[in-house]
């Protein structure tokens, strides 16, 4: 493909069918998010209403809502996630095969919400990458369609294509654990996981 | 099970029905004869341990089952709850009685008002407060259309985990429309925590009134519709009669109310036996099962709905008759003053920064139970009487269902235990607290 | 017969002491020593056949530190019953219930969980609501509301699994 590039090289000036292969590709994947429900409390139940009669996610492409991550594009997190359910929730988002997006639905995923209590995450974003946050305690389902369209437009600015050509997303291939280092298919900022997780003092609450 | 194919006699297990629940271990060894079993056969070889959770379609919320199953005959079964623990009890303890209405919506966030009704009623207990009457019937009128949700909402999961996939979105439609009615009178659609101590936040305008009425007219033909789909389904039948029975000796020492008891044929309902906020005022019926099987508690609910609806109609009569009445307590040790006044009145601004800031209940405790769509919801307050909760315990039926799951579920075959968990019914807002 | 004649008659022989509780109820405490013979005695001859709860109140400072209640129901009398029992902080232990109404083995972790109180005899006493390996009890009165390192068996599981399995892609970061 080198022909399509230009000469100089500069990832940002290439050429046409690049991004109409980018368009085409977002297109597809906008259109096809397949939620994966993590329905953990209050909004998991706005979230069925999502899914039921009134709401119907399906019209916007996210028709298969499968509860196994291996089969699901989207995860959302309606709910309050506590520490003791982290480890399963940090589980099911690795679970999920690439390109993956993440919407914490409802205050309790998006901040802890209304429980700054011992047992409650504060925030989805301390355990994994989240695209799109949507408040309410519970945010009407209008509110979450919002928050799928947004993520839509947010989807149609990613360039997969010219990152499979430049080569990044193959990346480099580690012989000694045998695997690839791949980039992530969107730039989403990585999670606070990644900063020193400030050290929660004894008395304290954490950040 | 190459543990135990060196051979050698292999004592019978004799297993307590339920002691997956306490954490008894039992040694699992299993008869035969060396030499005429195929070690092969994958039907009786090893036992299985399946982990059914936290993040499961048909657990109803994050549940954990640890599951010991023999080919499909589960042998051990033992909850693990705790998933949605979000420390409400400590909670309590330092937000204060009032700003703790918020929390009690989100128990039981199926029937959120019917928490809020609970909660208040213990409080106004503890502080002897009384309700006007109107208030009353306010609170029974949203108790009931709350139980009508939760009966829904169990209604459609268990039916789409059964397989019945019609029923989730009848029963999602209806629901949507008493989220419209809600919407209009409280504001909001879900978690609305309307109620006050000492009565409701706001009245209901006659145009709300007139569209309850036209939903209260046409729900009872959706009920049919409901029933046509599955009380005579010969898949539903086979999958929930006889599966899960309960006596009424298991019940009580199970600690077991609501629906679940009702369906053994124990005639215990808390708004009959000891009535609150005006229920002995009404007109209804109490469905009573027999054998207390999943099928039963399906009846029952669906009944219960029947009853709900006539419960419902008697309180917008109620309301007509007493339009214009108190909704709301006058009581200003606990009872916010109208906004407007607080601007005219030294009196009332004194007393809405008492309440806000210092609001104190007197020293004692009080226990208040309702009847819940899951059994029975009780809220054990204690105050010192200082500002700062003592103890707030919250009483959660649910707990006690999902207690009884391994007492339903051992010896069973794997797929009963989709049906005992939707028709016990529980929610783990409320299990988890 | 009405609820306090029949307690006081199931519970002839047993001392206790009868309270005046906000709601106008029944309520009596007890030495935590006689819990098993009492609560028993309710059972079998005044016939509360169904326990409502059993939960704790943590009174620090003031000892007895805790105080273990429980809450009966009688179907058939159609009327309830509170007991209380007092013991004390340091080591706080009663005797279990659940031989008499098993539906009280949650309740009873629970009380261990959030409060520390061994439950003697209780099969299976291990934490219901916190994650296993949790060293504190949150309802305890110096226990903060925001806890403390509430993210620590997460940090530890992570560290686990990252050290297993070394990242694949950015995205697992």
């Amino acid at each position: 493909m080198g022909s399509l590039k230009p000469a100089d090289g500069h990832a940002s000036e290439t050429g046409f069918f690049v991004t109409q292969v980018d368009w085409v590709v977002n297109w597809g994947r906008k259109n096809s998010l397949w939620p994966m429900p993590l329905g953990l409390s209050c909004c998991g139940i706005e979230l069925m209403a999502m899914i039921g009669p009134k709401f119907d996610i399906a019209r916007f492409g996210a028709e298969a809502a499968r509860f196994s991550p291996r089969q699901c594009d989207l995860m959302v997190v309606a709910g309050t996630l506590t520490w003791k359910m982290a480890e399963a929730a940090r589980l099911i988002y690795d679970q999920m095969p690439d390109p993956k997006w993440v919407i914490a639905m409802g205050v309790c995923s998006s901040s802890g919400g209304m429980y700054d209590s011992y047992s409650v995450v504060q925030g989805v974003d301390m355990i994994l990458p989240v695209d799109l946050y949507v408040p309410g305690c519970p945010p009407r389902p209008d509110a979450v369609i919002d928050a799928i369209l947004k993520l839509q437009k947010k989807i149609e600015r990613e360039k997969p294509f010219q990152l499979l050509l430049e080569g990044d997303v193959v990346g480099e291939y580690d012989s000694g654990t045998k695997r690839f280092l791949r980039a992530p298919n969107h730039s989403v900022p990585t999670t606070r996981s990644h900063e020193v997780l400030p050290p929660t003092k004894p008395g304290g609450g954490h950040t | 099970m190459s543990t135990s194919s060196t051979g050698g006699p292999a004592a019978k297990t004799t297993r307590v029905p339920g002691s997956g629940a306490t954490g008894a271990r039992t040694t699992r060894t299993f008869e035969f004869a060396p030499g005429e079993v195929d070690r092969d056969d994958p039907l009786h070889g090893e036992l299985m341990e399946l982990n059914m959770g936290p993040q499961h379609p048909a657990t109803h919320g994050v549940l954990r089952i640890k599951v010991v199953l023999d080919g499909e005959h589960m042998v051990e079964v033992e909850p693990d709850v705790g998933y949605l623990h979000r420390g409400k009890e400590k909670t309590c303890e330092s937000l204060g009685w009032r700003k703790f209405f918020v929390h009690t919506d989100r128990l039981d966030y199926l029937q959120p008002l019917m928490n809020n009704c609970a909660y208040a009623l213990a409080l106004e207990k503890l502080g002897a407060v009384p309700v006007p009457e109107r208030g009353q019937t306010i609170r029974v009128l949203l108790m009931e259309l709350s139980r009508v949700m939760a009966h829904l909402i169990y209604l459609g999961t268990t039916s789409i985990d059964l397989g019945a996939v019609t029923m989730f979105f009848f029963t999602f439609s209806e629901r949507e429309r008493i989220y419209t009615l809600l919407d209009a009178y409280t504001g909001h659609r879900m978690n609305n925590t309307y109620i006050r101590i000492g009565g409701v936040y706001a009245d209901v305008e006659p145009a709300v009134e007139r569209d309850i009425r036209a939903w209260l007219d046409q729900f009872p033909a959706k009920i049919d519709e409901f029933e046509k789909m599955l009380t005579g389904n010969r898949i539903w039948f086979d999958r929930n009669r006889n599966i899960g029975s309960l006596t009424p000796e298991m019940c009580k020492a199970w600690s077991l109310s609501g629906p679940n008891l009702r369906a053994s044929g124990v005639e215990w309902d808390l708004r009959k036996k000891q009535p609150y906020s005006g229920y002995e005022h009404y007109d209804f019926e109490v469905p009573i099962g027999t054998i207390g099987d999943c099928y039963d508690r399906y009846a029952v609910r669906i009944e219960e709905m029947r009853q709900s609806v006539r419960i419902c109609q008697q309180a917008l009569d109620r309301l007509e008759k007493s339009r214009g009445g108190e909704f709301l307590s006058d009581d200003r040790r606990y009872v916010l003053p109208p906004r407007g006044r607080v601007q005219t009145s030294m009196e009332e601004l004194i007393h809405q920064f008492k309440i806000v800031t210092d609001m104190a209940l007197p020293k004692g405790e009080a226990y208040h139970a309702v009847e819940s769509s899951k059994g029975e919801l009780g809220f054990f307050v204690a105050s010192d009487g200082t500002s700062h909760p003592l103890r707030c315990h919250i009483r959660a039926p649910g707990l006690m269902n999902v207690q009884a799951i391994p007492v339903l579920a051992e010896g069973r075959l794997f797929s009963d235990m989709v049906s005992i968990i939707g028709s016990l019914d529980f929610v783990m807002g409320e299990v988890d607290r | 017969m009405s609820t306090q004649e029949r307690v006081v008659a199931a519970l002839a022989g047993i001392q206790h002491s009868l309270q005046q509780p906000r709601d106008g109820g029944l309520s009596i405490e007890i030495e935590a020593s006689v819990v098993p013979q009492a609560l028993a005695a309710l059972r079998d001859r005044a016939a509360f056949d169904t326990n409502v709860f059993v939960t704790a109140i943590d009174r620090f400072p003031a000892e007895p530190r805790f105080t273990v209640c429980y809450a009966f129901l009688s179907t058939t009398h159609n009327d309830r019953v509170r007991v209380q029992a007092r013991i004390p902080g340091e080591k706080p232990h009663i005797a279990t219930i659940t031989h008499l109404w098993p539906g009280t083995a949650y309740s009873e972790r629970e009380c261990f969980d959030m409060f520390g109180i061994v439950f003697d005899g209780h099969t299976g006493l291990k934490r219901l609501l916190m994650p296993q390996g949790y060293d504190h009890f949150p309802l305890r009165k110096e226990f903060p509301h925001q806890g403390i390192e509430p993210d620590r068996l997460y940090r530890e599981w992570d560290q686990r699994r990252r050290e297993r399995s070394p990242l694949r892609s950015e995205s697992e970061a």
